[in-house]
């Protein structure tokens, strides 16, 4: 989960990256930079982002109808039914989340761990959403107590389920999007510091894949007639993640736990990642 | 300063605009190093593989092309930036397209410019990560190698040189996986560190999905204004006896290749050696000196007054004791006959979380031209030296560093014109 917006971000992304290029060039690049905000205009990706929003759309619906049944679990105080609607619930939103967390303040409401928490100043008691649960189930092994924050936890995802009707997906928000879902492996699930009670990051992990293949599968299109070789690397390198994480599946379609993984499978996989990551940083190239 | 800097921007639009001129292009293009760009690239007019000059008016600049590769006879500069790496690639054909796409970028490395970045799309990654903008070449120094596990990955093991094998296990020894062995190798120098580690991290991120790094460390060696040879962090002089970097035929003995692919090249050897400052720093100075066998002010040998006075490790005192103890690190290694070019670093890298002692020491290198050299003053060093007591080797590697380039050619052509 992010603090800022993506969105507050990203409105000021394009200037923060101008000034952040090569400074010998920056006079010389005024012009050309707006010459290229005028070819970015030109190119039409109305069917690629009205496509995303769609997706985005139907993750939410999911991720609603989900956590109304994971609250309905948690509540009829059906422990071992509520871990196992857990991780599988949390996955839309993961798979969606370049659009979920774009909701400042509804993101840490839902997926807020207590380090964020914490961070911001705050004590457990103003800890709400899907972690505090977590910690309720695996760590207290109890429902007790909790009934408000499962009420607050499905209150919160209808409003979030609401403000989603009213996104306007940007080809920045794609973009930077997809990249973002990999920097959140890299950063938090390749670490075990997203579920650190239920240890089911490997699903988390999944779902962020899925959501930047799922924009890479959008833009194929536009990326072929760009550069073909890119498209080449970027499909090997998503199956070379896929077949790693395929090691690590159970026979429910789940994930193992993140601490029955080795360092060497984590390694593996963070190397995965990064390599990844270098080809889908540039997609952008479609913007050009 | 200023003025320094704005010739350094003069300098770098000329080479930019060259660059243009010579690729025919406009300001549109594609940064290099990302996968799966070569086409786009080819097709807009660019050649990645095309040959860059060392640049004559670079300041602190080292030059690339030569006889020998730089980082070995160059000036020992005030950082270091060490990698061992393992290859991903699975054919030699992927091996030698990665050092023919490395080769122009060292160049420019080197020459203190930015990795290619022909793009004005702010919405990709710039070609260079950035962090040496503004810097110059500070001397930089890019020395590549082979380690012996690369041979065999990729089914050259006929090319092996019987030399290049794993080092032996020596007394004391405690190598730890995670600081020992690599397919290959990149040393970075230079008088800036950042100069130094951003040279690594571009040439890694440019070979992405085709090498990743195993291990790696930074090091420092600090010069004393009047000059002279620079303290460990023992405080001891270190450096003393090595050969001159200006007799090419002391180093044609101790450090150069002369045979077969890698004729003119140099085995590399890396030992990640654990100092125990606390153990050191409550020995008293008599202690200290007979462990060196030197004294630490002067650097003299015992029973000298000067750093670089000749001494004969055999020498007795009247009372037939050896001036120099035979205990001592000077009186075994100098026993030992084994001649080596050092070029070591000393580390400071944070705490041991087991110990919470300094997670420090020397990261070891010396160049010569059999690592039976190194070996052979290592056993020497053997059970007896009284260092022992204060230093944990913890890492080990070797490499045989490939010989120099000529412009045109490309890092360990040698090897693939053997194959």
């Amino acid at each position: 989960m992010k603090n800022k917006s993506l969105l507050s971000v990203l409105v000021a992304g394009g200037i923060i990256m101008a000034g952040c290029g090569n400074t010998e060039d920056t006079k010389k690049e005024e012009k050309p930079a707006t010459e290229q905000a005028q070819q970015t205009a030109a190119v039409d990706l109305t069917t690629e982002l009205s496509a995303y929003q769609q997706f985005a759309l139907e993750q939410m619906d999911h991720f609603l109808l989900d956590t109304e049944k994971f609250v309905n679990l948690f509540k009829a105080g059906d422990i071992e039914g509520a871990k196992a609607a857990y991780a599988p619930a949390r996955m839309y939103f993961e798979r969606s989340e370049p659009i979920a967390e774009s909701f400042g303040d509804l993101d840490p409401r839902i997926d807020g761990r207590l380090a964020d928490i914490e961070e911001e100043g705050k004590g457990k008691e103003e800890w709400t959403g899907y972690h505090k649960l977590e910690y309720a189930l695996w760590v207290e092994n109890t429902t007790k107590g909790y009934e408000a924050v499962a009420d607050q936890l499905l209150a919160d995802a209808k409003e979030l389920h609401a403000l989603v009707q009213t996104v306007e997906v940007t080809p920045d928000l794609m973009i930077t999007g997809a990249v973002d879902l990999l920097n959140e492996v890299s950063t938090s699930k390749i670490t075990g510091e997203e579920e650190i009670y239920s240890h089911t990051d490997l699903y988390d992990f999944k779902a962020n894949i899925e959501g930047a293949e799922k924009i890479f599968e959008i833009l194929r299109p536009k990326l072929e007639a760009k550069d073909k070789e890119l498209v080449v690397a970027l499909d090997e390198k998503f199956k070379a993640v896929d077949d790693l994480l395929a090691l690590h599946a159970t026979a429910d379609g789940g994930y193992i736990s993140y601490e029955d993984l080795t360092e060497e499978n984590t390694k593996a996989l963070a190397a995965a990642v990064n390599q990844l990551g270098e080809p889908l940083s540039q997609m952008g190239i479609i913007l050009e | 300063m200023t003025t320094s800097n704005d010739e350094k921007w003069i300098n770098k639009k000329i080479s930019r605009r060259d660059m243009l001129k010579l690729t025919g292009m406009g300001v549109a293009g594609i940064a290099i190093g990302a996968s799966g760009f070569g086409g786009v690239m080819k097709a807009m007019g660019y050649d990645m593989f095309e040959p860059v000059a060392d640049s004559i008016t670079a300041k602190n600049k080292v030059n690339f092309y030569g006889k020998h590769q730089s980082g070995i006879n160059t000036p020992v500069q005030k950082h270091i930036y060490f990698a061992s790496l393992t290859v991903l690639v699975t054919s030699k054909e992927e091996l030698q397209e990665l050092f023919k796409k490395w080769t122009p970028l060292v160049v420019r490395l080197m020459n203190g410019e930015l990795m290619v970045d022909l793009t004005t799309n702010t919405r990709v990654p710039t070609g260079d990560t950035g962090e040496a903008e503004g810097l110059d070449a500070s001397n930089l120094s890019i020395t590549v190698g082979v380690g012996p596990s690369l041979f065999d990955k990729l089914g050259m093991a006929h090319l092996k040189p019987a030399e290049l094998a794993d080092l032996p296990h020596f007394p004391k020894d405690q190598l730890q996986k995670e600081y020992t062995g690599g397919d290959l190798c990149i040393q970075a120098c230079a008088d800036d560190p950042q100069v130094a580690f951003h040279a690594v991290r571009n040439l890694v991120r440019a070979a992405s999905g085709k090498v990743e790094i195993k291990w790696s460390q930074a090091g420092f060696n600090s010069f004393p204004a009047e000059g002279g040879t620079p303290r460990n962090l023992f405080a001891f002089k270190d450096g003393t006896v090595n050969p001159s970097i200006k007799d090419e035929q002391d180093l044609n003995k101790v450090v150069w290749v002369d045979k077969g692919w890698l004729k003119g090249g140099s085995y590399l050897v890396a030992r990640k050696i654990q100092m125990h400052l606390e153990t050191w720093d409550r020995t008293s100075l008599k202690d200290q000196e007979a462990t060196f066998g030197r004294y630490r002010d002067s650097g003299a040998p015992f029973g000298k007054t000067k750093e670089f006075d000749d001494f004969d490790v055999e020498a007795k005192d009247s009372k037939g004791e050896y001036i120099m103890p035979d205990t001592s690190h000077v009186h075994l290694a100098r026993k030992s006959g084994a001649r080596i070019l050092r070029r070591s670093y000393s580390y400071a890298s944070g705490v041991m979380s087991n110990t919470g002692a300094h997670d420090a020491g020397l990261l070891f290198i010396s160049f010569q031209k059999d690592p039976a050299q190194f070996t052979t003053v290592q056993n020497s060093l053997g059970r007896m030296d009284k260092m022992n007591e204060y230093i944990t080797h913890r890492g080990s590697a070797v490499f045989a560093c490939f010989p120099g380039v000529q412009k045109g050619s490309y890092l360990g052509e040698a090897l693939f014109n053997a194959l």
